[in-house]
């Protein structure tokens, strides 16, 4: 999965927030629309998309999708 | 002059008791008095739960009592009881459209099945005394309130609370009082702290009157209460335990 793919995916979930408002380096925790919810959808929806397991760590110690992107793909390699 | 809320003499099976409300309610009631019989999926912090009990003759049922064919052995294997504190539970969150069948079905098996199925052998092996009574610990969520992704929890509870009424009215006839304890959010590893913004968490603590979480301690004297004769009275009811959330 490309970056850009991954951050469709996310944009995926968010209702209201403009999709050019949704690129890699977005500060995604700084959306107006970022909330706790959508922290649980995050992690449903890579666990659902991509089989991968995130924890509420995982998503605290990150800012950008970006970032989000590479802890995603390092815990691909580690399976 | 006696004191009404000792549990001396009195046996008491509690289940949930490796951790969080059910560890400190198992030790807070035998420093009451009480002989415990303790369950729990985990053996290693089930005995150190063990560990914590003052007093002699306590015991441990190690089990996994979402599996309901462990129940009858289980209940079986128990002495004449004063008391039951239906503890054991589960909690997962999720928005409700990401919600999946198998966290659905294991919550409402720990929640609510399990309780329900030990309750009935409990009355089917004859095993609760004349007078007893029987705690759930249920939840705010559900009955009271909800938060943000907790539908399947707050589902499971309020079956709970729903069997405990009528638990509460039919076996009233035979000495058995039944009553559930609601905590709003007390703070135990059930739940992930790391989702939530440091500003989350503080708004939680604000929006308590009392201006902070619970602890297991504040559950664990509403059980006590429950359990003692200090509530002889008192059936069928849901004691909340919040800080004064749901009153606002």
């Amino acid at each position: 999965m490309t970056i850009e793919q991954f951050s469709d995916l996310i944009y995926s979930l968010f209702e209201v927030t403009p999709s050019n408002e949704i690129t890699p380096a977005t500060d995604f925790k700084e959306l107006d629309e970022w909330d706790s919810l959508l922290a649980l959808e995050i992690i449903a929806l890579i666990d659902e998309e991509l089989d991968i397991s995130l924890n509420g760590d995982d998503i605290r110690n990150v800012n950008t999708i970006e970032d989000l992107y590479l802890v995603v793909m390092k815990k691909k390699k580690g399976e | 002059m006696s004191n009404p809320f000792s549990l001396a003499g009195k046996t008491i099976f509690v289940t949930g008791a490796s951790s969080g409300i059910g560890k400190i309610t198992a030790k807070l009631c035998s420093e009451q008095g009480a002989r415990l019989i303790i369950s729990g999926r985990n053996e290693e912090r089930l005995n150190e739960t063990f560990s914590l009990l003052t007093g002699v003759g306590h015991e441990i049922r190690q089990m996994d009592i979402s599996e309901a064919e462990n129940i009858t052995g289980l209940i079986e294997s128990l002495p004449q009881i004063d008391g039951f504190v239906s503890n054991a539970g589960v909690a997962k969150l999720s928005s409700i459209r990401f919600i999946k069948e198998i966290d659905l079905r294991n919550i409402l098996e720990v929640n609510s099945i399990a309780p329900i199925l030990l309750t009935k052998q409990l009355m089917k092996s004859k095993k609760l005394k004349n007078p007893s009574s029987v705690v759930f610990t249920s939840s705010i969520a559900g009955m009271y309130s909800s938060t943000m992704g907790n539908s399947m929890y707050s589902a499971s509870k309020a079956a709970l609370n729903g069997f405990m009424k009528n638990a509460a009215v039919e076996l009233a006839a035979k000495g058995i009082r039944c009553n559930t304890v609601n905590p709003g959010f007390v703070q135990t590893s059930m739940v992930d702290f790391a989702l939530l913004k440091e500003e989350e968490i503080d708004d939680i603590r604000k929006s308590y009157p009392l201006k902070r979480l619970g602890t297991p301690e504040d559950v664990a004297h509403g059980i006590i209460y429950l359990l003692s004769d200090a509530s002889s009275w008192v059936t069928g009811i849901t004691l909340v335990i919040d800080g004064g959330f749901t009153a606002k």
